[in-house]
């Protein structure tokens, strides 16, 4: 393993070969985040920091997040080939690996707000320090490009750049300040000389480092804002993507497992004989919350383990059920929050949502090989230093004894955050069982299904009040469930307006859900407002938009994506349009749906339509696809997604009951960007919560049902049963 | 008694049990792992292989079934260093997201276009039943009528 220091000022090291590594210096009193280098990277060839370059003139840059789909590595590596003046063709992406020198922690200044600029150095610096101590290497809350890209990646990529100017210029015998970057070329205009940077490597690594590089101007850029195809795609084509489960070990086992059914619950009994006695079985392996079957084949371990009867305590949690859950959230609203006297008009609502699952479509996996206090361990994760962390825990080991290799996500939408690493621990153990030999688990869906950190379900009662013009006065709401600031923030100008939660234990096990709260959230209070609207009388879009008096980017979004679905225009019988807008991750989209309602109550989503403000758009074809995957995603689970709960533990077990959408439920789906030169938003996400406000405000114009509980397809959306509400 | 398997043209004798399904087999005792564990019940599509250029989920398949079968999967569709028209069309339209499910995805697109060169919308939505989490389900309709056009 190579030993990692901070070289304060020295943002660079020699590579074999005339390779160099570049780091980024700051100010000169703090050291500078990106001058943390490895000490035998000259020897070894192990990269640094963000960016090498090579004699061989390929730029690679390293990011220090995951691919899991989202185009993330793609995106950041177009960022810094931005500020170099990359030639694009030239460019190639690693993920960094699990070190605490690639420790993460840019994503601090999505929650500190602007750093002052003399001070930006000494904050990623501290901030660095902080996250190695933590263990941290996360990429979630759609924050990559928001946080490692804008602090990161250009600052990186300009600091690249101004080196190898410095380099070329002294090679040609001229100032810098003649000298330009082009295509991974430096170039002397006046007199036609010209340099690669392959060509240049060792020379600027010699080069101090710029304390403050000079950025591009968006006007500039050649390579964002235009569509790069993601460099992860053609090896998802042709088989040759390895992801966690797919990962092989020589002489490796296999192992499936069967945890307790209820969380908490600790494994009592087991008769482990007759499965021993079966082909290819090498152990039944105890864990205080699981058993194991280990053997020489997935199938037969897993074969054997069917034949296993377990019994499992059920931690007390036993007369848990999705009803008990519910009507204790009813209890901790009370009664409807209070209307200020003089209203007109008074209405109230209750909303309930489910539990979810991720359901990744890679079953949750992790090969894990323990010799003696060392081990090693392949998994797929979110955050691979707080992968390693658990994995060191698990075997009561100190971290520097656990090596710790990421591999390709097979869906991640929260599952595979930091905390979230149950399966890494018991990959883990189950490996120290039969250490030394190394052993794959591999969970079954129903496994995977049963033991999630589930979106947590949640209750909302508001109350609101209109005046005789059918203004509102208040909206009022409590909540159970979970929700903060930014889930609960309504863009209208209300006079009274205020959110309150409240507290309602309960054991189910929990997490973060692609778009977290603003998933239970966006659907409240998008319906309600659609509700305050019919009340009032109102257009439902002109009713949100005239009250979004001090919130010009949401009017934006909002007006447009009204203009592109033809708002207003005339429907059939059946047919209606739903819009809704939510703010999250630094991005606003505003969504409308449109929906066909048959006499019998079918519901065809037939479009949806989306207007995304994210501030400047990175790559816009994988920028495109998140905007596209969210609104599918949403809508799965608007239309039909939930986890229930009887007798504390998971009904659903596979995609035969836990449902989600199919090509042939799939809109049409007609989305664009609002051009901007603002700062990256996060896009992961944000256009997610919107889906099911949309949906259901569509269907309560098309059929006067109005949704309040998801998914929909529990309400009986018959039009011949229709009853006012 | 070993089971002979005919696999991306390759023959193979495995020494696994009868009742063993096709996945497992192609997964773990040939290591062709980019065909996809999912569901296990059928219902999601990511094992789809080529059995005798049908679409065939490999995960409720007995490999004693498919014995004497001419077995594709994804690693076969690659032909001399060339992509298949639907690989090459994946790549051109950017479908994939996680990628996990998009092993199984191209089987049984492949398996569609040989059938029907020119499906209709409730053609493709009857045929691709396979469950993408990502919601690449926009880019997968455009790439396939994109290759039934023949320009991807």
């Amino acid at each position: 393993m190579n030993k990692w220091t901070r070289r304060a000022f020295i943002g660079t090291g020699s590579l074999v070969g005339g390779g160099f590594v570049l780091g980024v210096a700051g100010l000169a009193l703090a050291p500078s985040r990106h001058s943390v280098v490895s000490d035998d990277a000259a020897d070894t060839g192990q990269l640094t920091t963000w960016i090498t370059v090579t004699p061989d003139n390929i730029v690679t840059i390293l990011v220090p997040h995951c691919e899991m789909g989202q185009g993330t590595q793609t995106a950041l590596a177009m960022m810094a080939a931005e500020e170099m003046n990359a030639d694009w063709a030239l460019v190639r992406v690693k993920e960094a690996p699990a070190l605490d020198a690639y420790a993460n922690a840019y994503i601090v200044h999505a929650f500190a707000g602007e750093v002052p600029s003399p001070f930006v150095r000494g904050f990623d610096y501290g901030t660095y320090r902080l996250a190695r101590w933590f263990g941290t290497q996360i990429t979630g809350g759609s924050l990559s490009v928001r946080t490692t890209g804008v602090y990161g990646m250009t600052v990186a990529g300009a600091a690249a750049r101004d080196m190898l100017i410095a380099a070329g210029a002294a090679r040609f015998g001229v100032s810098p300040s003649d000298c330009n970057a082009l295509n991974s070329r430096i170039v002397h205009t006046a007199s036609g000389k010209s340099a690669s940077f392959g060509e240049l490597a060792k020379a600027a690594a010699a080069i101090r480092v710029p304390t403050r590089p000079t950025l591009k101007k968006p006007d500039t850029y050649t390579i964002r804002r235009t569509a790069r195809p993601r460099f992860d795609i053609p090896s998802k084509v042709n088989g040759s993507a390895i992801y966690g489960i797919d990962f092989t070990v020589p002489g490796m086992l296999y192992a499936a497992v069967e945890i307790a059914p209820v969380y908490g619950g600790k494994l009592l009994s087991v008769d482990s004989g007759p499965a021993e006695a079966m082909p290819g079985v090498k152990k039944v392996v105890r864990l205080d919350d699981a058993v194991a079957v280990v053997a020489d084949s997935y199938w037969r371990a897993r074969r054997a383990l069917s034949d296993l009867k377990p019994q499992f305590s059920d931690a007390g949690h036993g007369q848990v059920s999705s009803a008990s859950i519910f009507a204790a959230f009813d209890t901790a609203l009370g009664t409807a929050p209070a209307m200020p006297a003089g209203a007109t008009k008074v209405i109230t609502a209750d909303y309930r949502v489910p539990f979810l699952a991720h359901a990744t479509m890679e079953p949750m996996a992790c090969t894990a090989r323990v010799e003696g206090d060392h081990a090693e361990v392949w998994a797929g994760v979110q955050d691979p230093l707080n992968a390693r962390d658990a994995a060191a825990k698990a075997l009561g080991v100190n971290v520097a004894q656990v090596t710790f290799n990421n591999l390709l996500l097979g869906g991640g939408f929260g599952r595979r955050l930091p905390f979230t690493y149950d399966y890494v621990d018991m990959g883990v153990r189950i490996a120290k069982a039969m250490s030394p030999t190394p052993v794959k688990m591999v969970w079954s869906r129903e496994t995977d299904m049963q033991h999630g950190y589930y979106r947590p379900a949640g209750m909302s009662r508001f109350a609101g009040a209109l005046d005789a013009s059918g203004t509102p006065l208040a909206v009022k709401s409590s909540y159970a469930g979970g929700g903060d600031g930014e889930a609960v923030f309504m863009p209208y100008t209300i006079a009274d307006k205020t959110s309150e939660g409240r507290d309602a234990k309960h054991p189910i096990r929990t997490g973060a859900w692609r778009s977290v709260l603003n998933s239970q959230h966006g659907f409240f209070k998008e319906s309600f407002i659609d509700e305050m609207a019919h009340a009032a009388g109102k257009d439902p879009f002109a009713f949100r938009r005239d009250l979004m008096t001090d919130q010009p980017r949401f009017r934006a979004v909002l007006e447009r994506v009204a203009a592109m679905a033809d708002w207003g225009s005339p429907l059939p019988a059946g047919e209606g349009r739903g819009i809704a807008v939510t703010e999250c991750f630094g991005s606003i989209v505003a969504e409308v749906a449109h929906v066909a309602v048959s006499a019998e109550g079918q519901l065809r989503v037939r479009d949806v339509f989306a207007v995304v403000d994210c501030g400047d758009v990175v790559n816009t074809d994988s920028a495109m696809a998140q905007v596209e995957g969210g609104i599918i995603f949403g809508l799965s689970a608007a239309l039909v997604g939930e986890i229930t709960i009887a007798e504390g533990r998971v009904v659903q077990g596979n995609f035969n009951d836990h449902q989600m959408i199919h090509m042939s439920d799939a809109p049409r789906i007609t989305a664009e960007f609002i051009r901007t030169d603002r700062r990256p938003g996060g896009l992961g996400e944000p256009c997610v919560p919107p889906v099911a406000p949309a949906v259901a405000n569509a269907i309560f114009a098309a059929t006067g049902v109005r949704v309040r509980d998801l998914p929909i397809k529990n309400t009986v959306l018959s039009r011949r049963s229709t009853i006012a509400i | 008694m070993p089971i002979r398997l005919t696999v991306n043209g390759q023959e193979h004798s495995l020494d696994v049990e009868p009742d063993t399904p096709l996945l497992w087999a192609i997964r773990d005792t040939l290591g062709l792992t980019g065909t996809k564990f999912g569901c296990g019940i059928s219902a999601c599509g990511a094992c789809t292989v080529l059995l005798n250029g049908k679409a065939e989920r490999s995960c409720i398949l007995p490999v004693s079934a498919a014995e004497g079968a001419t077995i594709t999967t994804i690693e076969g569709l690659t032909r001399d260093g060339t992509l298949h028209k639907v690989q090459q069309a994946w790549i051109d339209h950017q479908v994939p997201q996680c990628g996990y499910c998009q092993s199984g995805m191209i089987m049984a697109v492949t398996a569609l276009l040989d059938e029907h060169p020119h499906p209709t919308d409730d053609e493709i939505d009857a045929s691709i039943t396979n469950i993408c989490r990502c919601g690449t389900f926009v880019r997968v309709r455009r790439a396939i009528h994109a290759v039934a056009q023949g320009a991807s």
